[in-house]
């Protein structure tokens, strides 16, 4: 674990630094596009979080410069799958955001949407050497948390602390200066395949960027598009992306829970290439343009064209009902919504006090998602779209962006992790001149 | 029918060596380095290629001496005559000797500090003004140093002015013979007080030769007939008086005296010729009565 903490906390540093310059680059990486945005900081906030201002959900610091956004290539279910082609596409989307901000980007933030990953609840529990809880203590709390085995090839994505208890008092977010015995807390980790993280690292490194932050899309596109009330009373995110429908749960503010499906909106566009026999570029526009859930009778009599560049006439003037281009598309969608139900039934997502179900990404633009939503995912289901940031232009405010606009708040105001307190000083190697210095400041 | 030339779409994607230069100029220090340290650095290098030629830097020097030179030679800047005011003829000659400028001379060329002061350090000359007139003229005011006095000294006849200065030298006395005489080492230097003691003669300006100064530090009064009034350091001009006053009560100095000594003004001494000391004897005598 310390190595992680090393990494993390170097790419802490990375995202300091890039504040200090005042410019940081958004890159979200996707199965159907690629999108970056240039975010310039304008100094320090007027607010912090400690005045009890929000602050604007922390958007009043920075604003974007630059926006660019390019079709996806080389990349499956969220994951690199051929490296050359995904660093063109970062290369030409980084390019043109550039362009336009007309400032270089150094530093960039990413997102990871697929990357199976898992979430794990932990809790960890000591006596308060102290009666009163210092920050020291806090680090202690979190390390003294029993990790399981993670397994092979995974590495943490995100570490963070949820709930802090001092005693019999429990639900605090913030437990130090306070007095009691016994401290717990509840963390929550993420974690991800390693090798999906390193191909992403890697692609970043190639383009002559350094990574500043690496966080899920699926928590990203929840920070942006649930509202304030949703995130604090229990609310559960599906972002319905390209290669990956991401499934993120939040309450009192902090993510609990996170999974992925991989199905996606590639794979509708596949159902309709391969019903209606036409290519992928062709089913993509005619899923873009007609395709719906909810077959009405009117739509037994629109007839869409699908064309075709054979030469054999009878087969380049076929022509479909929408009804039945909405009969190929409604069955995919529907597995898509219920496997995410299935993950959020596994997470228990029926014990939390609000039912609340957002849905985000490119995909729910698809019309009359949200009727056939509700009769899946319950009655409380609602369309989101991410919420305002300054600058960022109109072609860029959609569903689609909404983990691209998340990833500028986690970036703004990222979450507390595991790795924002010190290493407390038993876990030090025994002979190291840190511990001895540690134990210093400790007892003086 | 699909199209007959069929080209696949271009990749959009920068390629490695595009996205590399495309950051680089955005690279602040970069473009700031473009948009001036280039241009500097160009034009600076440019200069130095050009000068490092020896004949096209002396060429460019040339150009400019010759430029300069026919601005200075205008006519509206030459100078064609000087004209001496205030000078006698022989000090007119002295001040073209020491000036020898050859005319028509630009005016830019015309050093007129060092010519007043050469012109100055002149011994006749007590002031000297130096102007470029319009109309080509070097004019230069002079005003000269009036003698005053005859020097004898050890290198021969000076003429002297009030002040001590000298202003030319003599070959004979006879030339300047309406003015007096003094001698002795230093006594130019104290000039205004033998004025002043001359003034003070009056009636013995008849006997009166001139004077000579003693060891440097007083005055002798010398008569005809090898007479002579010993002055003190101090108070000379009363000395003197005090003299001339015995001299017409008593007709001192018509007597046989070789000196009158007034150096010690309480007690003023005669010195009398040797004849004169052996009469006075032989009265003496007579009056004792020893007529032996």
């Amino acid at each position: 674990m310390t190595e992680l903490y090393q990494s993390q906390r170097a790419m802490r540093r990375m995202r300091k630094q890039a504040m200090e310059r005042g410019v940081i680059a958004i890159l979200d990486v996707g199965s159907s596009k690629i999108a970056c945005l240039v975010l310039r900081f304008d100094g320090p906030e007027r607010f912090r979080s400690s005045d009890g201002v929000a602050s604007l959900a922390g958007q009043s610091s920075f604003r974007v410069i630059g926006a660019a956004t390019t079709r996806s290539r080389g990349v499956r279910f969220g994951e690199i799958d051929a490296m050359p082609e995904t660093e063109r596409a970062i290369r030409t989307a980084v390019q043109a955001a550039q362009k336009m901000a007309n400032v270089r980007v150094d530093h960039v933030i990413a997102c990871l949407s697929g990357a199976r990953p898992r979430s794990y609840g932990l809790d960890g529990r000591i006596d308060l050497v102290d009666s009163v809880v210092s920050e020291d203590d806090v680090a202690r709390v979190l390390a003294a948390c029993d990790v399981p085995d993670l397994g092979h090839g995974r590495e943490v994505l995100h570490a963070q602390p949820v709930n802090f208890a001092l005693d019999h008092r429990t639900g605090m977010n913030d437990p130090r200066g306070q007095i009691g015995n016994t401290l717990a807390c509840d963390m929550h980790v993420l974690t991800a395949d390693a090798h999906v993280m390193q191909n992403l690292l890697y692609c970043i490194k190639r383009c002559d960027l350094e990574l500043a932050g690496l966080a899920s899309s699926a928590y990203v596109s929840g920070v942006s598009s649930l509202v304030e009330d949703e995130q604090e009373l229990g609310a559960a995110c599906i972002d319905l992306g390209g290669g990956s429908t991401g499934v993120s749960i939040f309450i009192k503010r902090h993510m609990i829970y996170a999974d992925s499906v991989r199905l996606g909106g590639d794979h509708v566009t596949q159902d309709i290439s391969k019903g209606l026999q036409v290519p992928l570029a062709t089913a993509e526009r005619i899923k873009t343009f007609y395709g719906g859930v909810v077959a009405t009778g009117m739509d037994d009599r629109e007839m869409i064209e699908i064309g075709g560049d054979t030469g054999d006439y009878e087969h380049d003037r076929r022509t479909v009902s929408r009804a039945e281009l909405i009969g190929i598309m409604r069955p995919r969608v529907e597995e898509i919504l219920e496997d995410a139900r299935a993950r959020l039934d596994a997470a228990g997502f029926e014990h939390l006090p609000s039912q609340q179900i957002v849905l985000t990404g490119g995909g729910s633009q698809i019309p009359g998602l949200d009727g056939l939503a509700s009769r899946i995912l319950g009655q409380q289901v609602r369309l989101g779209r991410p919420m305002r940031v300054q600058g960022l232009p109109q072609a860029a405010t959609g569903p689609a962006f909404s983990s691209a606009v998340g990833l500028c708040l986690f970036a703004a105001h990222p979450q507390d992790e595991w790795w924002d307190f010190e290493i407390p000083a038993e876990r030090y190697p025994a002979r190291s001149l840190k511990r001895a210095m540690r134990w210093f400041k400790d007892n003086w | 029918m699909q199209p007959l030339n069929h080209h696949p779409r271009r990749d959009p994607a920068p390629t490695r060596l595009t996205y590399r230069m495309n950051r680089l100029w955005l690279t602040p220090l970069f473009r700031s380095f473009l948009r001036i340290g280039l241009p500097v650095l160009t034009v600076a290098g440019g200069v130095a290629i050009f000068l490092a030629d020896t004949d096209r830097r002396e060429g460019l020097v040339m150009a400019a001496q010759d430029m300069r030179r026919a601005v200075e030679e205008r006519p509206e800047f030459m100078v064609k005559v000087m004209s001496v005011q205030g000078a006698s003829a022989e000090l007119d000659q002295d001040i073209r000797e020491v000036l020898p400028l050859d005319f028509p001379i630009s005016s830019f060329d015309l050093d007129l500090e060092e010519m007043r002061l050469a012109v100055s350090e002149l011994d006749a000359v007590a002031r000297a003004e130096m102007h470029v007139r319009p109309g080509g003229i070097l004019e230069v005011k002079v005003e000269e140093r009036e003698p005053a006095i005859i020097w004898r000294s050890r290198q021969g006849l000076e003429l002297l002015d009030g002040q001590g200065h000298r202003v030319a030298p003599l070959e004979t006395r006879a030339m300047r013979a309406d003015l007096p005489v003094i001698a002795g080492d230093g006594a130019d230097a104290e000039v205004a007080e033998a004025l002043a003691l001359i003034d003070a003669v009056g009636p013995l300006a008849p006997r009166f030769r001139g004077l000579v100064r003693m060891g440097e530090r007083r005055w002798d009064v010398v008569l005809d007939r090898d007479q002579r009034i010993l002055l003190p350091e101090q108070g000379a001009v009363r000395a003197l008086e005090r003299v001339i006053a015995l001299a017409q009560a008593d007709d001192l100095l018509d007597r046989d005296l070789i000196a009158v000594d007034m150096r010690n003004p309480a007690r003023p001494t005669l010195r009398m010729a040797q004849g004169a000391v052996e009469e006075l004897r032989r009265i003496r005598t007579l009056e004792a009565g020893a007529s032996n």
